[in-house]
């Protein structure tokens, strides 16, 4: 036991800080960017993957038409210094900066969008979000194989110009050019290692990629780090002041936040909840708490008896407390849900309402005619503590206020996706969060036979609100049309939305400009260390 | 001895060949599919999905490709990480884990050896009690639980030594080692102890003692030999345990090994990586038990013509 008491006090003895000064604090000198990114991303390609940390790294090296305001979550210009809008809305007119180049030197040209958008709408490259580009002419029927000529859907490059025609006019659509989904790839690059649709495409590894974006690729080591480095080619560098990134896959967020304490990363990305209320009181200035453009919700399914009868719905809204569960069971600044998207008093925010009404739910209840004594409901969740904790409150929400017994049932998280898509459940948990800030992002879903309804919900009168409400200029006309929608689908409770996710993670103060908007997306190009 | 070597490595084509099989059937038996997603795609892209991966061929039909691309060194390509082959994937992180579990497993040898020895040579003292209560307790605590608070004392109390990473900043290999070895340190005490104490009450020792050797020479050159014996033939096992348990310290310490790719794959239905992996742990679990079976052979004669191998 000596022996190795010595052994290892010499290994400590010879490891450790040199100095009092923390990682955080030499790469801020650096102006390098130390982000801790969740999960290991799948890939590169914007066309091909769907999650939040691929879009964190792709922030970093690609730029779209626009950019994603994080001020106000409006636009600014991107690759597109500049555009028009024709008066029926349908006609979309880019103009391209010059000053746009790839990091190979080449200028981005509108013929390379054209590329980039040809390869996502080609289904035998099976991207997962090409629906993004289903607002675009023909762009469905392209992608559905209807039709096979690209030059049938509406877009089309013009010297300097990117011409795109819409469906309808979609005031929004600015907005989803925000999306990854949409921005482009080098066509010469793509076909060099391994052509337009393949899903084995080499170009994404570091010695092939070119990008357009404030960053270039530098390395990228699987489940250590993706580094990448400021582009001296990129048009906006004038107020760029940030000279690299450092992306960390940490998955274990107490690893993570074990990792931001001793001071090697300016960012945490999660917060464990039991430890919020500590760094409330403690460190305050590094936790941030913002609004999240995300519901949590019971998603029923409403083809199965007595599911389908809208009171016995409205009986399981009305006995739930949301209130209790937003202050005793999260205890973190969620809001309670009165809508299925997530109001903003600044723009949508729909006049529905969620009341919590024990005694109407029971007479509900008794008018839906359900017998108590029936074999119990099944409540389902992927595993995790969180939707444990809520789901075991509703429970006894109620059994205490309906007499309703309900069993839970938690599962791996790809039974779980397996069972909600076959129509495997009675209520489930769900959650959804908004791709671009605009409420179709939500209420598109419970259109009938959308494949993210999974609810087997249908109601014409919704359905034709939102053509309705597709053909609209006027935003605010729009919005009263979606508020109508959003009026049924409260009515109806196909889904019973419970609170507004919120955003929590932990930022060094050393990282300056940073704005808590509500699609927790900040260009990295507006930021700085100080 | 060659030959017995050859025969055990013919053993390893049945074996890995019905771990195949078995891992085959039952992730297909499994529900849930590599493409389910909470954004559901259309059924026109899961169908382009299901053909761009020969997933929507017959059982057989895949698990015959599957065997005549893997004997040439094609393990697939993986789901969860388009453009990237299982192979490739498994390559980065393999050296890593191998190290992390050779310098566990020198640490577990090192620790468990002498302290065994220890508690051997005072049986009933406090040199016995205390080590074996202490390697008791290695056993209990799971390394998900002793790796954090390692952290918690080392790295965030006192700042001594860093909580993640391999390889980047001076020192970070001491917390995952210890981490990762202490539990089979312990194994390696008690194995250790017993061996030692059953060789230590043999006549050839009493022989040795009657010839006036030194206790020293008695033990480290007469008894060690025969009391490490156990330790040895747990080696094989321990190595590829520690290999497959690799999968929490480099979750723990973010390391960025192949271990956590055996976990995630089953999570993510990534079917290639499935397979990968566990075609790469039943060959490494072999090849220990038998580089272990062969060290044990050397040591102990009786065991050197047929026995060991066997």
């Amino acid at each position: 036991m000596r022996i190795f008491f010595i052994v290892f006090i010499f290994l400590i003895s010879c490891s450790g800080k040199d100095d009092s000064a923390s990682k955080v604090d030499i790469f801020s000198e650096q102006g390098i960017l130390l982000l801790g990114n969740g999960t290991e991303p799948s890939g590169i390609d914007p066309h091909i993957v769907t999650g939040v940390p691929e879009h964190k790294i792709l922030l970093a090296l690609l730029e779209g038409l626009v950019i994603f305001n994080p001020k106000n979550n409006g636009v600014l210009p991107g690759v597109a210094s500049d555009w028009s809008i024709s008066k029926d809305g349908l006609i979309y007119t880019f103009t391209f900066n010059p000053d746009a180049k790839w990091t190979n030197g080449e200028i981005v040209k509108p013929e390379h969008f054209v590329y980039s958008w040809e390869r996502i709408l080609s289904s035998e490259l099976g991207a997962q979000y090409a629906d993004m580009l289903y607002v675009i002419k023909n762009a469905e029927s392209f992608h559905k194989g209807q039709i096979r000529d690209f030059n049938q859907v509406g877009v089309s490059a013009f010297k300097n110009k990117l011409v795109v025609t819409l469906e309808n006019p979609t005031p929004y659509f600015l907005n989803i050019l925000t999306h990854y989904a949409t921005w482009p790839v080098h066509p010469e690059t793509v076909e060099k290692f391994g052509g337009m649709i393949s899903r084995n495409n080499q170009w994404t590894r570091v010695n092939n990629f070119i990008g357009n974006g404030p960053f270039k690729l530098d390395s990228w080591e699987i489940n250590k780090s993706l580094k990448v480095t400021r582009n001296d080619l990129y048009w906006g560098n004038d107020f760029n002041k940030i000279n690299g990134i450092e992306f960390l896959p940490i998955d274990n967020e107490l690893t993570q936040d074990r990792l931001f304490r001793s001071g090697g990363i300016h960012l945490a990305n999660t917060v464990p909840t039991e430890k919020i209320k500590r760094y409330r009181e403690e460190r305050p200035n590094e936790l941030i708490e913002h609004n999240y453009f995300g519901t949590y919700y019971y998603r029923i399914n409403t083809n199965k008896p007595p599911l389908n009868d809208v009171n016995f719905r409205r009986a399981l809204s009305l006995s739930i407390d949301r209130d209790l569960i937003v202050k005793s069971i999260l205890k973190g600044n969620q809001k309670v849900s009165y809508s299925f998207t997530p109001p903003d008093e600044n723009s949508y925010d729909p006049n529905t309402q969620l009341e919590f009404n024990p005694v109407k739910a029971k007479l509900l209840l008794e008018e839906s005619g359900y017998d108590i004594n029936n074999p119990p409901l099944e409540v389902l969740y992927n595993t995790s503590e969180g939707h444990q904790k809520i789901a075991q409150a509703i429970q006894e929400m109620w059994k205490k206020h309906l007499g309703l017994n309900v069993v839970l049932t938690n599962v791996d998280w790809k039974v779980y996706l397996s069972r909600e898509t076959q129509g495997e459940f009675d209520i489930s948990r769900a959650g959804w969060i908004g791709d671009y800030p605009d409420p179709f992002t939500f209420l598109d879903m419970m259109v009938t036979d959308r494949g993210n309804n999974k609810t087997g919900w249908s109601n014409s009168s919704y359905d034709e609100i939102l053509i309705n409400a597709a053909s609209k200029i006027s935003t605010v006309k729009r919005y009263e049309l979606y508020e109508e929608a959003e009026k049924i689908l409260i009515d109806e409770l196909p889904v019973i939305p419970l609170y507004t996710y919120t955003r929590t993670y932990l930022l060094n103060e050393r990282v300056k400009n940073w704005q808590n908007n509500i699609l927790d997306t900040n260009p990295y190009q507006f930021l700085s260390l100080e | 001895m060659i030959q017995l070597i050859l025969k055990r490595l013919l053993t390893y084509i049945p074996v890995l060949l019905v771990v195949v099989i078995i891992t085959f059937l039952m992730i297909h038996a499994a529900p849930g599919g590599p493409f389910d997603a909470e954004r559901v795609a259309s059924p026109e892209i899961i169908e382009k999905l299901n053909e761009a991966y020969d997933l929507d061929k017959p059982i057989h039909v895949q698990i015959y490709k599957y065997l005549y691309n893997a004997i040439q060194g094609d393990f697939g390509p993986s789901f969860k990480y388009p453009g990237r082959t299982v192979s490739e994937l498994i390559m980065s992180g393999l050296p890593t884990t191998i190290e992390l579990a050779l310098y566990s497993i020198l640490f577990a040898i090192f620790l468990g050896v002498i302290s065994g020895l220890l508690a051997s040579l005072n049986p009933g003292k406090i040199l016995d009690i205390v080590p074996m209560s202490i390697s008791l307790l290695g056993i209990c605590i799971p390394s998900i639980i002793l790796g954090p608070v390692l952290v918690l004392i080392f790295g965030i109390w006192y700042e001594v030594l860093p909580v993640y990473g391999w390889g980047d900043n001076p020192g970070d290999k001491i917390l995952p080692t210890i981490t990762l070895g202490t539990a089979y340190a312990a194994i390696f005490a008690r194995l250790t102890r017993g061996g030692m104490l059953e060789v230590l009450g043999q006549d050839f020792i009493r022989t040795a003692r009657a010839k006036g050797l030194s206790e020293i020479r008695i033990v480290v050159v007469h008894a060690l030999r025969g009391g490490i014996l156990p330790v040895i033939s747990f080696l094989g096992p321990a190595i590829a345990g520690l290999l497959a348990g690799s999968f929490v310290v480099e979750t723990i310490f973010q390391i960025n090994g192949v271990g956590r790719f055996y976990v995630q794959a089953a999570f993510n239905r990534d079917y290639m990586m499935i397979l990968g992996t566990s075609i790469l742990f039943t060959f490494m679990t072999l090849t220990f038990v038998l580089i272990s079976d062969i060290m044990a052979s050397f040591l102990n004669p009786t065991l050197r013509d047929s026995g060991g191998l066997e």
